[in-house]
């Protein structure tokens, strides 16, 4: 076990290294100078070379890649150059919004998609299998964006029991969360959906597997075999799309933040690329990075305590 | 009054009869064998009894157990039964457990299901009945997950938890098909043992003949759904009064008629002479004075994962220093227990995996990856399993040329491929067709077609007949045998199959652990084996007693 989690530990440091080299990269060869950007279309020459030099843009770019991380270890983001604030101050404000908000469309998403997978795995190729495809394939098919906007038609316009948009902060928090129960469900739906799927699809695989058949030769029922055999075993792809899942909801949020003007980590970065404020971008990419991969790392920690195999490989 | 009685027991997938008129009666205490080959609706028949039928389908008819309609009872009272009344174990021990839950749990969730008893009391009968079935506890802890027992083990826990609460029943569906011959000896035995000891009546269903001779009181022979004929064991196999019974004996003992063969006694004389002068038996056995395949000293060593940070790869000498030689012409037979080496050995003479030691050359050429491909055309092999050796996608004509490749396609390739499908028994209209158009033993025909299509001088086979039922198998084998006659083929008959390779080969080698440990002419070697191990595998290898067969020898033509 511990072999495995040293083992784990050591690709996501390197997958962090590579990342941040990749990152720095990019943002280098995306065209547009952020002193020129910052100091507008008729701004002198000397200015912006000013400008550039105040900025360290004018550094050699591996002093300034060893510059960003080793500012980034200790915490460090540098200054946003729109706000000229710390980077950290502006992504820790933010996070306080986004992270709330993809856990609970996760634990939204897993909420609907286990009973839903389960009921149809055990109705396969029945009414209600069907019913559950069916609802899951509208699921997936419709955009978020649009779904987002009939919620707000119906919960917040027409019954309003939910705020249409914004936050109000965290001082209140049944506000709070009153604020995001809706744009939580608008990301959760979709992800639901497919997690749905893939449950339905994985434990009917299982369902096929030798071992159920000893179960229910031991005189289990069927729902017994389902739940007490096949459940666990089911799990592993579906840990899989869920790792996958939460970063896409810490990431993929813009369009949900943008629908509800939800202040969140999405809107901040997108801001940021229409600003040029690239120390920003960097930034926050980097923190979305870390997020992925540490979500990864959790996974396979998760898929060690199902699967007894990986603990002790024979 | 009998246990079990099935009456007349229909059963059908929409409207396609299955099971026809099934009738079958079993005592306590019995042990029944319940033979026939794939298709013939043996395990269906099991499946009635446990009420696990897929879905679909649909039985007509009584089964009778203990005075109980099963075939009436809810689904419920079928859960009461099942592992309570009735165990059953089934073919593939690797795949029968969850491979997430511990095997004691899985040995306890039986008696927990059936006896609402506490968890620890049941996980203290769990390891009363672990060790009942050969796995005690200071080597075997109930904290076992079943990745870390081997295939042998794994079929005694679910032997463990079939019988955890002494049903009355019990059904093995090919309990040890998958298993070596020595596991499979025990694992017979257990089952015999536990059948005797706790009055419980057991149904073998096995495509084995052999097995049952061993085992069973009394045999029934399925074929086509329908029971053809049932009776006790001996005389059944003594004198069977339905010709399909007569047929299947004749095949599971089956010997080519095209591999002539000196006497076994004079062989083994002269074998003995021939080695004391320092002559290999290769030179004795192939009609020409050189070599085919030498494999000298060959050596595969593997390394595995470092148990230590730092520490060094520990070695696996899977393939340690084996030599031996075939002529021209050849019938070499390599026999032993999975994991000994076998397929390892059958790489390096393919030229896929590199040695660390030794050598291995074909004819002029050295084996190896960086063969050239001309090279490769010499040596063929066919495989274990017929349904997945072959691409689906593509039409047989296109599979049997396949091996063109090594040596450029001739221009009149379809011409080839329609003379190699006629040798193998096929019509040359067969090329256009998709694999999934033919039957187990067609498709092992159309593996052979491919294999001889470029001439090579020498075919590996690799467990080629091990899937095959019996009779397919007895013509698949003469098939071989008039092919080696006329293209004068050398085989490597790999098999874990004993009696397959005694009936097919003229030398043998055994391997265990990485090594040859005996070879030598294989009358003599299957007569008198010198290296123990060689014995052990022969007394573990069900057979059917010579003198049962000897009443009617080569009276029953095949079909």
């Amino acid at each position: 076990m511990v072999r495995y989690i040293l083992k784990r530990l050591i690709t996501l440091a390197a997958s962090l290294a590579l990342a941040s080299v990749v990152i720095f990269a990019l943002i280098e060869v995306t065209p547009g100078d952020p002193a020129s950007f910052m100091l507008g279309l008729n701004a002198a020459p000397e200015t912006v070379a000013a400008l550039r030099d105040q900025l360290g843009l004018n550094e050699a770019l591996p002093l300034r890649y060893l510059q960003w991380v080793g500012g980034m270890l200790q915490g460090d983001f540098g200054l946003s150059y729109t706000y000229k604030v710390p980077v950290a101050d502006l992504v820790a404000d933010r996070l306080e919004i986004s992270a709330p908000l993809a856990l609970i469309a996760l634990a939204l998403s897993t909420a609907l998609a286990l009973p839903a997978g389960l009921w149809a795995a055990s109705r396969r190729g029945r009414a209600g299998d069907a019913l559950v495809m069916g609802a899951t394939q509208l699921g997936i098919a419709v955009p978020n964006f649009w779904f987002a906007m009939l919620l707000v038609l119906v919960f917040a316009i027409k019954w309003q029991l939910f705020p249409a948009g914004g936050f109000p902060g965290w001082s209140d928090p049944l506000a709070a969360l009153r604020a995001l129960t809706l744009p939580a469900l608008a990301l959760a739906l979709p992800q639901a959906a497919i997690l749905a799927r893939v449950l339905r699809s994985a434990l009917i695989e299982t369902l096929g597997q030798d071992y159920i058949r000893t179960a229910r030769a031991k005189g289990l029922s069927r729902g017994a075999a389902l739940t007490r055999h096949a459940l666990r075993n089911a799990l592993i792809p579906v840990l899989t799309i869920l790792g996958m899942q939460f970063s896409f909801l810490l990431a993929g949020a813009i369009i949900i933040e943008n629908v509800f003007y939800i202040p969140g980590l999405g809107r901040l970065i997108f801001q940021a690329i229409t600003q040029r404020d690239l120390i920003v971008v960097e930034s926050v990419v980097m923190i979305l990075v870390f997020a992925v991969i540490a979500v990864t790392f959790l996974t396979d920690l998760a898929y060690a305590l199902v699967d007894p195999r990986l603990r002790r490989p024979a | 009054m009998s246990l079990l009685h099935i009456d007349t027991l229909d059963l059908s997938f929409a409207k396609t009869p299955i099971l026809r008129g099934v009738t079958l009666g079993l005592e306590p205490g019995e042990i029944l064998g319940l033979v026939g080959e794939s298709g013939s609706g043996k395990s269906m028949t099991a499946l009635s009894v446990m009420g696990l039928l897929p879905q679909g389908a649909r039985a007509t008819g009584r089964i009778w157990l203990d005075g109980q309609d099963l075939l009436a009872l809810s689904e419920r009272q079928m859960c009461a039964l099942r592992g309570n009344q009735i165990g059953m174990i089934f073919q593939e021990p690797m795949t029968a457990l969850n491979p997430l839950m511990t095997i004691g749990d899985q040995v306890a969730e039986t008696l927990m299901v059936h006896r609402k008893m506490p968890r620890a009391e049941a996980r203290a009968i769990a390891r009363a009945k672990l060790d009942r079935v050969g796995l005690p506890g200071p080597r075997f802890p109930l904290s076992l997950y079943p990745h870390e027992l081997s295939g042998g083990q794994r079929q005694r826990v679910a032997i463990a938890l079939a019988i955890a609460l002494q049903p009355r029943l019990l059904i093995a569906d090919e309990p040890t098909t998958a298993l070596d011959v020595t596991t499979q000896a025990e694992v017979l035995n257990l089952l015999r043992d536990l059948a005797r000891a706790e009055d419980m009546a057991l149904i073998l269903i096995t495509h084995d003949l052999a097995v049952v001779a061993g085992m069973a009181d009394r045999v029934a022979v399925m074929r086509h759904g329908q029971i053809v004929e049932t009776g006790p064991t001996e005389p059944l196999f003594r004198a069977p009064r339905h010709p399909y019974t007569a047929q299947l004996l004749a095949a599971s003992t089956h010997r080519p008629k095209a591999a002539a063969r000196p006497g076994p006694a004079a062989e083994h004389e002269y074998f003995c002479q021939e080695e004391a002068a320092g002559i290999s038996s290769w030179q004795k056995y192939s009609k020409s004075d050189a070599a085919l395949l030498r494999v000298a000293g060959a050596t595969r060593i593997y390394r595995l994962p470092r148990p230590r940070p730092f520490a060094p790869h520990p070695e696996l000498r899977a393939v340690d220093d084996v030599s031996f030689q075939i002529g021209p012409g050849e019938s070499v037979g390599l026999v032993g227990e999975s994991g000994c080496g076998k397929s390892t050995l059958t790489r390096a003479i393919l030229g896929l995996d590199p040695l660390q030691a030794g050598s291995i050359t074909l004819g002029a050429h050295p084996v190896g990856p960086g063969m050239p491909q001309a090279a490769r055309a010499d040596v063929q092999v066919v495989f274990q399993d017929p349904y997945g050796s072959f691409n689906p996608r593509q039409r047989v004509e296109t599979l049997v040329a396949e091996p063109f490749h090594l040596t450029g396609r001739p221009a009149d390739w379809q011409d080839r491929v329609a003379a190699a499908l006629s040798e193998v028994g096929l019509a040359p209209e067969d090329g256009a067709k998709f694999i999934h158009e033919f039957s187990g033993g067609q498709r092992q025909r159309i593996a052979i077609a491919r294999a001889l299509i470029i001439r090579p001088k020498l075919i590996v086979l690799d467990e080629a007949v091990s899937a095959l039922d019996v009779r397919v198998r007895a013509q698949v084998l003469d098939l071989l045998a008039t092919l080696q006659a006329s293209h004068d083929l050398a085989y490597l008959f790999i098999s874990h199959d004993l009696s397959v390779v005694r009936n097919v080969t003229t030398r043998c080698l055994v391997m265990q652990a990485g090594r040859i440990v005996e070879q030598g002419p294989t009358e003599a070697l299957f007569t008198a084996p010198r290296h123990p191990y060689t014995a052990e595998l022969l007394a573990a290898a069900p057979q059917i007693p010579p003198a049962w067969m000897e009443d009617r020898a080569h009276a029953t033509p095949l079909v």
